[in-house]
């Protein structure tokens, strides 16, 4: 019980800091939860922050909350993933509803302005960083499908503009497909 | 207009939403802005402002600040909460559905494909963030030999300092924005 409720803990206070420094979209929660639950408290592995990733994406809404409610089930249950939603949610909250009162003045401020570009650079670093770690675990597959699955979804995406859960769905369709044939093969 | 309006239409505008991001503030501007007239054009314009400068995930934001505007506290509450639960409800569903059924080669199959292709779309979301950090814009025909000078000396030095040095990245994002206090100024 007492190791549950530090966990409960710990979930609540790094989503906290998580959702603090969600800035330039919310992907960045992706290396924020394998630093804060993979790497510091291995609550589950890496291989499995990419698939709540795959499934935080092919669901509708904030894919930051998504995936915070996921790492927060897969380390506490039910109850994890409740914790980690309200703890994601508390810092927007109370910033907003103090900025809200002179948020004209908030938008012009030029110390403001440049503190955030700063981060976007930062940000980016992050990601690319992220990005290193995860093609290593897939390319450690071999398999020649699922490596080209990972261009593949982002010409769809970064170029051609196309839905992402359309590219998921799509995804699925031809992983079914490779079953068959795969199965077909062996008769 | 009550609380229970508000959630509800933030509910439609969760369940509606898919793909994150940037994806959800068409449809929160459709509702609020055009179908129930809650807020005019250049206030929601103004909300979207706020909600990429604080911190936070952009849909949790937008719909925060919405529901304060339109109903204090409990607006936003009743925003929030309606916008994130229908997602969280289905990836949990998703992948608790994944995990009872493991064993099937289906089911296997498909989590390995998902896998690859969800780092593709990562991917492709980090290229427009990388490309907006270093040039200041994502769209095509940018002149890609000329980047922002301090933005490529931050991005390398905070690169650096998380692939040699293992620096956490709550302390990339202090340490950046320290940086652009004092280089952007």
């Amino acid at each position: 019980m007492k190791e549950r409720i530090k966990i409960y803990v710990w979930l609540f206070i790094s989503n906290l800091f998580i959702s603090a420094f969600t800035f330039g979209g919310g992907y960045i929660v992706v290396p924020m939860v394998r630093r804060f639950l993979v790497v510091k408290k291995r609550y589950f592995s890496e291989e499995d922050l990419i698939n709540m990733a795959a499934v935080a994406q092919s669901a509708p809404g904030a894919i930051a909350i998504n995936l915070s409610a996921l790492s927060g089930y897969k380390a506490a249950g039910i109850t994890g993933a409740l914790i980690s939603c309200v703890a994601a949610v508390i810092p927007p909250l109370v910033i907003l509803a103090f900025i809200s009162t002179f948020y004209k003045a908030f938008v012009g401020n030029t110390v403001i302005a440049a503190i955030l570009k700063g981060m976007e650079a930062g940000v980016a670093a992050l990601m690319v960083d992220l990005i290193m770690n995860m093609c290593s675990l897939i390319l450690k597959e071999k398999s020649l499908f699922l490596s080209a699955m990972i261009p593949l979804a982002f010409t769809a995406n970064f170029l051609w503009n196309i839905n992402v859960a359309m590219i998921l769905f799509f995804c699925c369709f031809l992983c079914v497909l490779r079953v068959f044939y795969k199965k077909e093969k062996r008769i | 207009m009550s609380v229970w309006n508000l959630f509800i239409t933030f509910l439609k505008i969760g369940l509606l939403s898919i793909g994150g991001g940037y994806a959800i503030i068409p449809l929160i501007q459709e509702q609020v802005v055009v179908s129930n007239s809650w807020i005019s054009e250049k206030v929601f314009t103004d909300i979207i402002t706020i909600s990429q400068m604080t911190p936070g995930p952009l849909a949790v934001n937008t719909s925060t600040f919405v529901g304060l505007q339109i109903g204090g506290i409990a607006g936003a509450l009743a925003a929030t909460i309606g916008c994130i639960s229908c997602g969280v409800m289905i990836s949990l569903f998703l992948y608790t559905f994944f995990l009872t059924h493991e064993k099937s080669i289906y089911v296997m199959e498909m989590q390995k494909g998902l896998k690859s292709a969800s780092l593709g779309l990562i991917i492709s979301a980090a290229f427009t963030i990388v490309l907006l950090a270093l040039y200041g814009t994502a769209a095509p025909g940018t002149d890609f030999l000329s980047p922002n000078g301090i933005a490529v000396f931050i991005f390398s030095a905070m690169l650096l300092m998380v692939r040699k040095g293992n620096v956490h990245p709550v302390a990339v994002m202090l340490i950046s924005g320290v940086a652009g206090f004092i280089l952007y100024r």
